[in-house]
């Protein structure tokens, strides 16, 4: 566990150059593209980076792999299924709007019209409710205002 | 001998806690006063007791006490005395300690400053927050004693995680803790409201500043945690979207949310049942942040100390204080009538929507960081969720919160005119405007969302001067700029606040929109040329020795076109030999419109190094916001606690007036 935990930080935190310049393309359109691919994908060995932050050997050789499918003729949705073909779907950062995950990417407008729905109710009850509950007080409130007054 | 007795004062710190659970809260309940009393110094006891064992284990770790399993598995003899102090809680049991040492300090402090709480009410509170101490006393104890001898103490330690040997991550933890633990007075309050099944505009005002004082703390720890990341971690991102940075988040938005719609309990009592879920919820926020850290469940950055035996744990603690005080509202929410009332357009409404708004994306966030764990247990899918999907389903919320921060922001209570709010914010909004649009100009071809938010975070800005200079009345100008300084402290740290959410808001916009990278291979004395700057890579130094680091040292000068130098920069990376980690240092020319960040990669074999170069526009800009943010807050605070005062001197006239009677 403790080598593992430690193979884990070396991955992590190998001094920072994650992408290396004789990685770089030539055409720098295809590297933006490249750089664009390369953050959406997970390193798989590391703790929650892209291969695009990552030092890691297996990101390397991801990066060089997106690359070599760019200059190959890929698009760049080609690009990626072809990774996650081998990888899996954990690779993408951006979850895929199939299946369940569309629970996912809902959830934020529907709890948006939910809670807005609920807002807009009270609002609208507060705003209509009557004035005389401002200044209805309790048995023991309207005691002590007694007892202020006497005094 | 003294980490004996720190142990020893641990255990009676959990029985005092268990004490101050029970008795306090049957006191209360039977309405007998000498039981309710005990609870102050009781809440004293359990402090100082926690405060014992925490300063014993501190001397542990000063004095390089290797029997103790703790301090060999964190620390060295050659660490610094700052990480050898800082080393206390740069670990899973001593993190702990510290959590249990702020919730109990909150405690005293409660018992210390709540001399005009009604005596049930404070009773209630000291019972709930000790069952809060008492919980995580017991988990010290039997899962995570930083007590534990060595049999065989051996003579040197294993060192700190070398990327926690920073001074940014050494005061980071501390921080954030105040703020989570802070955020258990709310729902300690919340609790015991709902057991006295009260709550009026005194309650709002109590709870206030305990969520206050917590949000600046949570403030200050998220900046600090980020202001590491950027120039640790070395590729100079500043929010990851890790689950650890979400469950330090979450808690921030929903305390944000919080302390605003007490401000609505306090002055109009409506909210009320509102404003007690979300104290409820805010607490919940803390302990699933606490899970996640502790238990390692979403495999992070930050999950040092995976243990699923100690998630359980936590878990159970979870379980109960959340389904407990959940339940608890669900039956007491209903008593709890709303009292004020307002019309559709008013500073209550404007309040409604910010914490729709907050609410809403603190669930976003929230379902997104669990997602993985959901979609693995019930669909049996492994996936990700990574910045993507947060920056696309996060950033509208912040958009829209920001759109309609400064109009709400200005609104009267209960009635107001739509008109002449806007109308005074016309030239916040023209500024707004024409900046956004001169972004736009400069920078073509980039994206049109990042003139938007600068637009936005200027607007915010903007908004938060007019707001400002709004309350200081008609008239001429040197009377209005007297009145500017003299307005309460609670206006100036609104506006300080609301100004501070659009500076980092810049940071943010102009740092992730228009910043500019350069890799290559640089020959030493060969300047080359990174956007209006020229960089040179003078020469590096192999085996620099640091006081436990070995270090691989570049120098890079920046100049100006014409040649002058600005800045010598020296980006490190450094290899700790007894972990056994490299790390990196990044060189980082800080400026007030831009930051030059320069990283020192691999020798190529071709003679040069590896070198990174970034132009950063306006990265302080970030963290400058978020101390703005948490000034505003401090601002806001001495006022409260101004008019705590007054409220004191004023219950007790009226109480020395009673004998009089």
């Amino acid at each position: 566990m403790r080598a593992l935990l430690l193979g884990v930080m070396l991955a992590l935190a190998s001094p920072a150059l994650a992408v290396q310049p004789d990685e770089v393309l030539p055409d720098p359109v295809m590297e933006e593209r490249a750089r664009d691919i390369s953050a959406g994908l997970r390193c798989l060995v590391c703790r929650n980076e892209s291969i695009d932050e990552s030092n890691a050997t297996l990101a390397r050789d991801l990066r060089l792999l997106v690359r070599e499918r760019l200059v190959a003729g890929d698009s760049d949705a080609e690009v990626v299924s072809f990774i996650v073909d081998r990888y899996g779907e954990y690779v993408l950062l951006r979850p895929t709007l199939t299946g369940s995950n569309i629970v996912l990417w809902l959830a934020p407008a529907v709890l948006l019209l939910l809670g807005g729905g609920l807002s807009l109710v009270y609002v609208r009850r507060r705003a209509q409710s009557a004035a005389p509950t401002e200044a209805a007080l309790s048995v023991e409130e309207e005691a002590r205002l007694k007892d202020l007054l006497r005094e | 001998m003294i980490v004996e007795l720190g142990h020893f004062a641990l255990i009676l710190a959990f029985m005092v806690s268990i004490f101050q659970m029970i008795v306090p809260l049957v006191g209360a309940q039977r309405g007998n006063a000498a039981w309710m009393a005990v609870a102050d110094p009781a809440a004293t006891t359990q402090f100082l007791l926690t405060a014992f064992s925490f300063a014993a284990l501190t001397y542990a770790f000063v004095t390089s006490d290797f029997s103790l399993n703790l301090v060999t598995a964190n620390s060295h003899t050659d660490k610094p005395m700052l990480y050898k102090i800082s080393g206390v809680w740069g670990n899973h049991e001593g993190s702990l300690l510290l959590w249990v040492l702020i919730l109990t300090l909150f405690g005293a402090c409660a018992s210390w400053f709540g001399a005009n709480l009604p005596p049930t009410l404070k009773a209630r509170v000291l019972a709930v927050q000790s069952s809060v101490a008492a919980a995580f006393f017991a988990f010290i104890l039997f899962t995570s004693n930083p007590f534990i001898r060595l049999e065989i103490p051996p003579f040197d330690g294993q060192d700190l995680n070398p990327l926690l040997q920073d001074p940014g991550l050494a005061f980071h933890p501390p921080f954030l803790y105040l703020g989570y633990v802070g955020l258990s007075m709310a729902f300690s309050f919340a609790v015991a409201a709902l057991i006295e099944g009260r709550v009026d505009a005194a309650w709002g005002r109590w709870v206030r500043p305990w969520t206050l004082a917590a949000w600046v703390f949570l403030t200050i720890g998220i900046g600090l945690g980020s202001w590491w990341a950027y120039y640790e971690l070395g590729w100079g991102g500043f929010w990851f979207w890790d689950p650890v940075e979400n469950a330090s988040l979450m808690p921030w938005l929903i305390a944000a949310a919080l302390l605003h719609s007490a401000i609505v309990v306090e002055k109009r009592e409506a909210l009320k049942s509102w404003t007690i879920l979300l104290a409820i919820l805010a607490f919940g926020f803390s302990l699933i942040g606490t899970f996640i850290v502790r238990s390692g469940v979403l495999t992070s950055v930050h999950a040092f100390a995976n243990d699923p035996e100690r998630g359980v744990f936590i878990l159970m603690i979870l379980a109960f204080f959340m389904g407990g005080a959940l339940l608890l509202f669900a039956f007491r929410a209903g008593t709890m009538e709303a009292k004020g009332v307002f019309s559709t357009v008013s500073r209550e409404s404007g309040l409604v929507v910010n914490n729709l708004l907050l609410a809403v994306s603190t669930f976003v966030v929230f379902i997104g960081t669990i997602w993985p764990l959901i979609a693995e247990m019930i669909w049996d899918r492994t996936l990700s969720v990574g910045p993507p999907f947060f920056n696309a389903a996060f950033t509208p919320f912040m958009f829209g919160l920001a759109v309609a921060l400064p109009i709400g922001a200005m609104l009267p209570w209960k009635r107001a005119g739509l008109g002449r709010v806007v109308t005074a914010l016309v030239p916040a909004m023209v500024l707004a405007v024409a900046i956004g649009l001169l972004a736009y100009a400069v920078f073509t071809g980039s994206s049109a969302l990042s003139p938007i938010g600068i637009a936005l975070a200027v607007w915010l800005m903007a908004g938060a001067v007019v707001d400002l200079w709004s309350r200081t009345g008609r008239g001429d100008l040197a009377g209005r700029f007297g009145r500017l300084w003299r307005l309460p402290r609670a206006d100036w740290g609104k506006s300080v606040a609301h100004a501070g959410v659009g500076i980092t808001m810049f940071g943010v916009v102009a740092l992730t929109g228009y910043q500019t990278e350069d890799i290559r291979v640089a020959q030493p004395g060969t300047p080359y040329q990174v956007g209006p700057y020229q960089i040179e890579l003078l020469s590096v130094e192999q085996n620099v020795q640091g006081p436990n680091y070995i270090s691989t040292m570049g120098h890079v000068a920046v100049r100006e076109a014409d040649g002058t130098q600005i800045a010598l920069l020296h980006p490190e990376r450094r290899i700790y030999p007894v972990a056994g980690m490299p790390t990196t240092e990044a060189g980082i020319d800080n400026g007030f419109t831009r930051d030059v960040y320069v990283t020192l990669g691999e020798p190529q074999a071709s003679g040069g190094w590896a070198v990174r170069v970034w132009l950063k526009p306006f990265a302080n800009w970030i963290w400058g916001g978020t101390i703005i943010m948490a000034l505003g807050g401090f601002l806001s605070l001495s006022d409260r606690r101004y008019r705590f005062a007054a409220g004191a001197t004023k219950a007790r006239a009226a109480m020395d007036g009673v004998p009089a009677e």
